[in-house]
Parts: structure tokens; sequence; C-alpha cells
């Protein structure tokens, strides 16, 4: 199935909660989901026999500046086809539902975009750091990241 | 019998030493001048510790077990130094352990992060003396090609431990690598190990940092 026919058949289901298709001009398509009706969406990719979506590839984010995105790329071993789903967060309180308990694969990868990018993701069993240390301050990825000129008593300049 | 034993016992002095291995008057007035001259800069008399030294070295410069801290891309080039095409153990450096309690040389081979920096400085605290540092590559010389935006990486191993020797590159092949295992091999026979003691000094090296 290509990614038309699969948001057609999201927007068939769950209606506003489901952004208008857009044709990218340039890179993959990516169908764009409005963050409150992830979870139930990411069961019915799962779980719908036409769409049978069995493989999380990765999971990341995305600082727009004005807004910040969570990307998830799903694979189906079954129907061997692909889609990307995005979500567009708050950028000052970006958080949206954890998929960990639809794909157990999504754990390290959304711990990893909360270190780097700072996504809250609600419901993970273990919601923390997995890259920097413990207590670093702010996430890297971020475009206005600035990084600190000391850490522990080492200095972080040349 | 008792009083055999107990001369068995009494080392011998070094004059008495002396007497025995030198048969030229001249030579041995020579060798007794130089044995007061120790004395009295209160070396009690060891005037075996050149030879002594030489072989401290000899055996330290030659038998240079590397602590395996293989943390990035240089681990690879510093594998390859080890393994039969470049064969390090020809220079006695070929037994890599796994616990800094074995290893007389670290090679940080890679890129040191501030998450790895303490457990970095611990092990190196865990390495008996004498001990000896070797940064590998331009990531642990200063950051590499992480200098400007790598926010995660120690911009110069030396921030952190003591570094005897720097190995440029980006790896450093394994040449460069034997190069400088030579180059550290030349710095340990110019060391004094036996009169550090003595003076009190041995214990000073760990204190660089
Ligand atoms: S110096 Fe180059 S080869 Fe060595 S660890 Fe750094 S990036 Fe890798």
């Amino acid at each position: 199935m290509t990614t038309e026919q699969i948001h057609e058949l999201l927007a068939k289901r769950f209606g506003d909660a489901v952004l208008p298709y857009q044709a990218p001009a340039a890179g993959d398509p990516w169908i764009g989901l409005r963050p409150e009706s992830l979870a139930e969406a990411a069961l019915f990719l799962r779980d719908d026999k036409a769409l049978a979506f069995d493989l999380l590839r990765i999971v990341t984010g995305v600082d727009w500046k004005d807004r910040i995105s969570a990307v998830y790329h799903l694979y189906s071993t079954r129907h061997n086809h692909e889609v990307t789903i995005r979500v567009d967060l708050d950028r000052a309180d970006p958080r949206v539902e954890s998929v960990t308990p639809v794909w157990p694969a999504a754990d390290w990868h959304e711990r990893e975009a909360f270190d780097m990018i700072g996504i809250v993701f609600e419901g993970h069993p273990n919601m923390t750091r997995i890259l920097m240390p413990d207590d670093w301050e702010g996430h890297p990825l971020r475009k206005d990241y600035v990084a600190p000129t000391e850490y522990h008593g080492i200095s972080n300049v040349q | 019998m008792s009083e055999q034993m107990t001369a068995q016992t009494q080392p011998p002095s070094a004059e008495e030493l002396l007497r025995g291995a030198v048969k030229d008057p001249r030579e041995l007035t020579r060798y007794l001048s130089y044995l007061k001259t120790l004395t009295e800069e209160g070396l009690n008399g060891s005037v075996l510790i050149a030879p002594l030294d030489a072989a401290i070295n000899w055996s330290r410069a030659n038998s240079i077990w590397p602590l395996s801290f293989g943390i990035a891309c240089c681990a690879i080039e510093m594998m390859c130094a080890g393994a039969s095409k470049f064969d390090l153990d020809r220079f006695g450096a070929g037994a890599f352990r796994p616990t800094p309690r074995q290893g007389d040389l670290m090679i940080v081979a890679g890129t040191v992060t501030h998450k790895m920096a303490p457990r970095l400085r611990r092990l190196w605290e865990q390495m008996p003396e004498p001990k000896f540092v070797m940064a590998m590559g331009a990531c642990t010389i200063g950051g590499g090609p992480y200098c400007k935006y790598g926010y995660s990486v120690v911009k110069g191993l030396d921030k952190i431990v003591p570094v005897d020797i720097y190995v440029p590159g980006c790896p450093p092949r394994p040449e460069a690598l034997i190069d400088a295992f030579l180059k550290l091999q030349a710095r340990i026979r110019t060391d004094r190990p036996i009169e550090e003691r003595i003076k009190g000094k041995e214990q000073g090296r760990g204190e660089r940092a």
C-alpha cells in the first residue's frame, strides 16, 4: 500500500485527527497525526489486517524551531510496505503518549528522543536519559542548545 | 654453627665487594672516592644502583602490558598493531590486560566523552606504579573532529590524567603507535627508579595530575 492509500484508511477511521495529506516536494511521504490520537492510531496500524505494521523501525525527533515533531517509521513484514507517521508537538512542553506498549522496540528509541530533543513520552516504563549522563542539562539536538563550558570540574572548551 | 650463619646473613659491604671485584688499585681508589661521594649524598653506599637501575629499566621497558582501552575508531588501529601483521609483542607489549591492576600503560585509543571521563580517571588511579599514559589519535589529544561542536567530548585527555606520549593522527597508523612505543621505551630507559626511591621520589609521578 502507498502512503496515500494508508492515509485514506486512517482518515476514514480517525477523521479530523489525521491531518490532510500533502505530497512532499522531495523525500519520502508522511502522514501527520494529532498527538491525542497517536496511541489509538498506533494500535490500529499494528492490528488492522490490511495494514499490519508489526515493525517499528525508528522513533526520532525533529526541532523545527517553532514546534517539535516525533517521527515514527513503520514497516509491515507481512505486506512489505512502509509508512512514516509524524506528530507535531508544542515546543515549550513536547508531550505525547508512548508507543512502547504497542511496539516494545520503541523503548530505547523514545528514551533517545527524550535525551536528545526533550520529547516526554507519557506512559513510558523508564523515561530517563539513555546517552548523556543522568545529570546533564539540556537536550543537545535542540537548535538553541548551548553546550556547557564545564562539566564536573572538567573544562569543555579547547 | 650460629657464628657461621651470622656471617652468611650479614651482607658484604660495598667496599668489601669492590676489593674482591676490582684488581687494579688505581681503579679501586677511584671507585672508593665515588662511593664516598654517594655516601655523602645520603645514598648509604649503594654503589650498585646504576647497574640495578639499568636492570629494572630493561625489564620495565621490555614488558609494557597495555590496559585495553579501545573506546572508538582508533582502537581498530591499535588492535591491528597488536595483531600478527605488526605484532606489538615484539616489543613486549602484546599482553593487553582487561584489568587496570595488571596494566603498565593505558593506551587511550578513541574519543573520551564526559560520561567516560570519571571512569577513565578511576581506572588510571587503579593502575599500579610505574604507569604510563599514551594519548592515541586526534580525539584524545584535543577533541579531534569533535573539538568545535562536540558538546559531550572531553577536549584533551590531559584534562583528566597526565599524558606521557601523544600520537597524532585520525587514526594514527600502527607504525605510528609502534614508534610511540619505541619512544616510550627510550624514555623509560632514562628513568632512575632506585635513586628516586631512595630519595623518596618514586611516589611523585602519581601526583603530577
Ligand atoms: S582520532 Fe579519529 S580515528 Fe581516532 S577515535 Fe577520534 S575520530 Fe576516531
